[in-house]
């Protein structure tokens, strides 16, 4: 049985966790530091079985059908759970649900599901906003003695206006020193399918992204988003550099001692 | 409008391995991004303006027609005359029109977008007509057989020693040996040149940036008073401008310009801005004999009531260009419009067609900025998805995408299809990337690991299966 249903406790918060597609794929550490995260925050947390991808893929492609039928998909996953809310660590999937998904589903034949989706819309957060903003909880007791910088992803910061939230949490890890990079609101380069369709755009601004980050001195980069930091990450190691990039939730949850994104498995 | 969009994918990857492309965009970046951060930071009320400019360019859209005819009305009034063209043939042969009727030999130009995207100074050379750009920026390009690369700043990828070797072979009247290492003296020199073109023009062409329906006027803002020279000095003046330009009243025009030159230089006002209002009067002391004004549609009036409608609000500041990252990396002229970065990403395919300008809309990551910064508050990156769409529904999009979009949203609506399919992609990917963490070349996604590496899924079987299991490592 998964831990947070023996500790039930049926006045704390009940949270979905949207695990997010790529975190599910590529970095399962990071969601398990999101559950941990939001345990010791006092959340009961649930993570239900039918939920996928939020449907970005289709949305940002412009096949409109779609990401509607992806966004309906989504909605019985995630409210067949009777939460309070739905939390996922990552800035654009939140915001691809709290800002589209009403859109999207507004002319849904369905006459229950337009507001099926605005009441998803409303309850679901990205994760450091939801700890600090929804919960106003600060309590981390992580330590890693690391000077680190944080990546502030476009659609976190310019579509949810995430950015005090995530340093408020890094400012409790002990030992750990937050350095600025210079162009803060710059984007890396992901944009999902862009990456592929403009490779050599995609490319020439993460490699400007990690010189940006490696100007800092930091050896680590945090950000909130699996896409912007597999980006980040695969351009750090191609071109061979010592800086290591995480998930934020890893940091925080004092989940570190695996290795960083990218690294190779036997590394530590 | 003449676009070669359809050739952006292989103009960006030029562009982003010129050096000396890049060194002019990095000190653009940082220019202007400053100035525009300290004039906003400086102005409490920036965001209100904001909302006013909009709300006045809404009210105007609206309405368009009211207030087009409005401002005929008093540019007639005040001895004027107004020529209305439907696309960019009729308002070149309107502006050729009325060059001939003065016998025009040779017009000066001001700096004007409206003129360079229907291609007016290829129409005037084709009629015998000689037209002199007097931008020093525009006179650069038009020296280089170049279309601008920015829009307020037209040679901005053009570096100082270029402009010098320019300067030495057409001026051919100078000293060989002066020096032109200053951007003063370069300055100095074609002012010298376009002085004496000033005199002898017959016809001055001017842009708007706004045009005033209370009154009639054509406000234009210059940081170089060559506008003012333009439509001063010949005896006629014609002013080419969008139909999107106009305003209701001189209060709503004070309004835009207090947002237009902070959000463009961080100016809190350009150099230089003139309203013109009908010919000289009896007692004036200079000014045209003659003024024209030529209101070009050129496909805008389609976007009224269009997805598109608020792309019509934008004035031409250029500050989402200036913020744009993809701007940043390849610089305007891989854009093959007159217009680049998010701006002309969204109005391209507008004013020519998805078909021609789709790669515009789709060269974007989403990231928001332009939007941000953008002082109409255009939702440009919903516009550029917008395209998107529009490419989708008529099956524009190439099939290998296609199909991997089926493929995605038919497992992603079938969780034990998803599970299935996450867990053979994590081992294939594992096992391509061995006993490494990540993968160097993709046979699949190759353009990926092309200029980075993949991350490798962590081992031990994706996130689902293994909280599933209870096993958390
Ligand atoms: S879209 Fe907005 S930011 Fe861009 S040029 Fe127009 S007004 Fe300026």
């Amino acid at each position: 049985m998964p831990p947070a249903a023996e500790t039930a406790d049926t006045t704390a918060p009940h949270v979905a966790l949207f695990v997010t597609c790529l975190a599910d794929l590529f970095r399962p550490s990071a969601a398990f530091a999101a559950l941990r995260l939001l345990e010791q925050a006092g959340c009961r947390v649930t993570v239900p079985p039918r939920q996928t991808c939020c449907g970005q893929p289709a949305f940002t492609s412009g096949d409109r059908d779609a990401a509607r039928d992806q966004a309906q998909h989504m909605v019985e996953a995630l409210e067949a759970e009777m939460v309070d809310y739905v939390v996922a660590p990552s800035g654009s999937c939140a915001s691809h649900i709290r800002n589209h998904y009403p859109a999207l589903l507004r002319t849904h034949p369905d006459p229950e599901m337009p507001k099926r989706a605005r009441h998803l819309a409303r309850k679901t957060y990205e994760l450091t906003a939801f700890l600090v903003d929804v919960l106003g909880w600060t309590d981390v007791t992580a330590r890693l003695d690391a000077t680190v910088t944080y990546h502030d992803t476009c659609s976190g910061l310019r579509e949810l206006g995430i950015h005090a939230q995530p340093r408020a949490l890094l400012a409790k890890v002990q030992g750990l020193e937050l350095r600025e990079v210079s162009a803060p609101e710059e984007c890396c380069g992901f944009g999902g399918a862009f990456a592929v369709k403009y490779p050599d755009i995609s490319g020439s601004m993460v490699s400007d992204k990690v010189k940006d980050i490696e100007a800092t001195g930091a050896s680590l980069v945090l950000g909130g988003d699996m896409g912007c930091l597999l980006n980040i990450a695969g351009m750090l190691k191609r071109q061979g550099s010592t800086v290591q990039a995480r998930h934020v939730a890893e940091v925080l949850a004092g989940a570190t001692d695996g290795p960083a994104i990218g690294e190779d498995p036997d590394s530590r | 409008m003449h676009v070669t969009s359809r050739e952006f994918g292989s103009n960006a990857r030029a562009a982003v391995a010129d050096a000396n492309l890049r060194q002019s965009l990095a000190t653009m970046k940082t220019g202007f991004r400053a100035r525009r951060a300290e004039a906003v930071a400086a102005l409490p009320e920036f965001e209100a303006l904001r909302d006013a400019g909009k709300a006045i360019k809404d009210h105007t859209l609206t309405h368009l027609d009211h207030y087009l005819e409005r401002f005929e009305a008093k540019v007639t009034e005040s001895g004027g005359h107004v020529h209305w063209a439907g696309d960019a043939e009729a308002a070149c042969r309107t502006v050729i029109g009325i060059c001939r009727a003065h016998g025009a030999r040779l017009v000066t130009k001001g700096k004007s977008m409206v003129t360079e995207e229907i291609g007016l100074n290829a129409a005037l050379e084709k009629n015998d007509i000689d037209s002199v750009e007097t931008d020093l920026g525009e006179y650069i390009i038009q020296l280089r057989k170049e279309q601008p690369s920015h829009i307020i700043a037209p040679a901005i990828h053009v570096r100082k020693a270029e402009v010098a070797d320019l300067f030495r072979e057409h001026h051919l009247e100078f000293d060989a040996g002066r020096p032109l290492d200053e951007p003063r003296a370069l300055l100095d020199e074609a002012r010298t040149v376009l002085r004496e073109r000033f005199l002898s023009a017959d016809v001055g062409i001017t842009g708007a940036n706004m045009l005033v329906a209370e009154t009639g006027s054509a406000v234009i803002v210059t940081n170089e008073g060559n506008a003012d020279l333009t439509q001063l000095l010949p005896r006629v003046h014609v002013v080419v401008a969008s139909i999107d330009k106009v305003v209701p009243a001189l209060d709503d025009a004070a309004t835009i310009l207090r947002l237009l030159a902070r959000s463009a230089t961080g100016q809190v006002m350009s150099t230089y801005t003139t309203l013109a209002t009908g010919p000289r009067r009896a007692d004036d002391a200079d000014g045209p004999e003659h003024f024209h004004v030529v209101l070009v549609d050129n496909g805008r009036s389609r976007l009224l009531g269009s997805p598109f409608q608020d792309v019509l609000r934008c004035i031409r500041c250029a500050a989402c260009i200036n913020h744009c990252p993809i701007y940043g990396a390849v610089g305007g002229h891989a854009y093959g419009s007159v217009y680049p970065g998010p701006i002309g990403s969204v109005l391209t395919p507008a004013l020519s067609s998805v078909e021609e300008a789709g790669s515009l809309p789709n060269a974007s990551t989403l990231c928001g900025r332009c939007e941000a910064v953008c002082p109409m508050k255009i939702p440009l990156p919903r516009m550029l998805r917008q395209w998107r769409e529009e490419e989708v529904d008529r099956n524009l999009t190439p099939e290998s995408a296609r199909q991997a979009l089926g493929l995605w949203a038919f497992a992603a609506r079938r969780p034990a299809v998803y599970r299935f399919g996450t867990a053979m992609a994590g081992r294939l990917l594992r096992l391509m990337a061995g006993r490494r963490g990540r993968v160097r070349r993709l046979p699949f996604a190759g353009a990926w690991t092309r200029v980075r590496d993949l991350p490798a899924p962590e081992p031990g079987g994706s996130f689902m299966s293994r909280y599933k299991s209870g096993k958390e490592q």
